[in-house]
């Protein structure tokens, strides 16, 4: 173990020495219009690997969570309170289809859960990427007896996680705010309804903001194809980033 | 009263000490989708000045915050305990989903960070940090906020007209535009006459009937309803 890590951290090192030394050299190329120095041809380092181990459990007594979405990423964020969600998010969070959050521009490498997370499970979801290290990394997943919650993180800071070191966050429950939270049975996708997902039309405020729960018909909104079973409390994720390489 | 010896204290302490012992900036954030928050008071004070404490009755300047927004007992109250204050930052209503930014010179004693705004529309509910201790080293540190109930005023949940007033009962004003009318009441009693954590609007579905006036698709909350990050400079 000692001497991997020292190996790693000895080829980071020439890394870093060498993008110096190239970058020095492009500065160089700005002022003059000789030709470049020769550079002697690097020894080509090996790629450093960093992988992620993430841990997730849904907390909620009646909410299975669409398939987890994690990604790593040095830009951006996935949602944020007092703006529009983007178009990916808004998938994410009316279908549970993670598809276009995992393949965001920004995202350097990205990985989807196995399958939806019953409530009361838990799953271990790997994410890697070779030679950059990512400064965040964010989670999202919906909660799909409703009709646009989500939970999870968003840029959530890991430049200064050591091997073997890991964060534990408990996640509170956000609203896309592109659809109305009408609780109808035409448009929730979870099992309690089996509605409509994705619809492009936003119906709602249009910003992202905490989410204010289920009313459900148990608890005064007659049209609601919810019980009191589908309500839920803040946490409703339970997730455990640790870095293993 | 309880002030007049932290007044005495406060006049012994400061009367060598440097104006100045930290910069804050403190940034609130309405974490709601459909609660406005009515001008925010944001407060560092000695340890011995509290807005309230839970479990215990509300003082009439917490009331008047938490059923009409009026913030200008608070404000004389924290004047009078020599604290460093910012009132309104936002210039009025903060509305859901936005943010206000406040800079605030702390004198040497004002350690703790207080901050108070009410939620619109309810009965009583506010958001607010009751003297969270500022920290000495620089650096970012955030806070999540819960919403509480100043146990004043039966939670009706009906707009009236004037029910701001301390005594009054009744919502003063839903700022989004999007309550009822025509409601019955909720309920007349409040059980718990103490602050403590809000329950949270009923609502219902009748935007003309019904016993509120709330709409609770829209004007529900779940904890924490704000988020506070404050860089110590």
């Amino acid at each position: 173990m000692i001497s991997s890590n020292t190996y790693k951290k000895a080829s980071l090192s020439a890394a870093i020495a060498l993008s110096l030394f190239v970058s020095a050299c492009g500065s160089d190329n700005d002022n003059k219009t000789a030709t470049p120095e020769p550079v002697e041809p690097p020894v080509v380092p090996t790629p450093v690997n960093y992988e992620y181990m993430v841990k997730v459990v849904n907390l909620t007594t009646a909410q299975p969570m669409s398939p987890v979405a994690v990604v790593l990423h040095n830009e951006g964020k996935l949602w944020e309170i007092g703006m529009p969600a983007s178009t990916a998010l808004e998938n994410l969070a009316e279908s549970g289809d993670n598809s276009a959050v995992l393949s965001e521009t920004m995202v350097l490498s990205g990985q989807s859960g196995a399958s939806p997370l019953p409530p009361g499970m838990s799953e271990t979801i790997t994410v890697s990427i070779e030679d950059t290290m990512p400064s965040s990394i964010s989670i999202a997943t919906m909660l799909v007896n409703t009709n646009d919650a989500f939970t999870g993180v968003t840029a959530k800071d890991i430049s200064n996680l050591a091997v073997n070191e890991s964060i534990s966050l408990l996640t509170s429950s956000y609203d896309s705010g592109t659809e109305k939270n009408s609780e109808l049975m035409a448009t929730i996708p979870g099992p309690a309804a089996g509605g409509e997902g994705y619809n492009e039309m936003r119906d709602d405020v249009d910003y992202v903001a905490m989410h204010p729960g289920v009313v459900t018909k148990d608890d005064g909104l007659a049209q609601s194809v919810l019980t009191q079973d589908h309500r839920f409390d803040n946490p409703t994720l339970s997730i455990t980033i640790t870095r293993v390489e | 009263m309880k002030f007049n010896k932290t007044i005495a204290a406060l006049m012994l302490a400061t009367s060598s000490i440097a104006a100045n012992a930290q910069q804050l900036e403190v940034t609130v954030t309405n974490l709601t989708q459909g609660m406005h928050y009515t001008p925010l008071i944001i407060a560092a004070h000695t340890a011995d000045a509290s807005l309230y404490k839970l479990g215990e009755t509300a003082s009439p300047e917490l009331q008047a915050m938490a059923e009409g927004g009026d913030i200008s007992g608070l404000s004389t109250m924290l004047t009078g305990v020599n604290a460093d204050m910012v009132a309104n930052p936002a210039g009025g209503l903060l509305a859901p989903a936005q943010s206000t930014t406040a800079m605030l010179d702390t004198a040497d004693g004002n350690m703790y960070l207080s901050i108070a705004s009410m939620l619109l529309p309810t009965n009583d509910a506010f958001v607010a940090l009751n003297g969270w201790k500022i920290p000495s080293e620089a650096g970012t540190y955030k806070v999540m906020l819960n919403a509480y109930d100043a146990g004043t005023e039966a939670n009706d949940e009906l707009i009236i007209m004037g029910g701001g007033a301390p005594g009054t009962p009744g919502i003063p004003a839903a700022p989004g535009g999007n309550a009822g009318t025509g409601g019955t009441g909720v309920t007349s009693m409040e059980a718990n006459t103490t602050v403590h954590v809000h329950r949270g609007n009923l609502g219902d579905d009748d935007l003309t009937g019904g016993t509120s006036d709330v709409d609770n698709t829209v004007h529900r909350w779940l904890n924490p309803v704000a988020s506070v990050t404050i860089v110590v400079k």
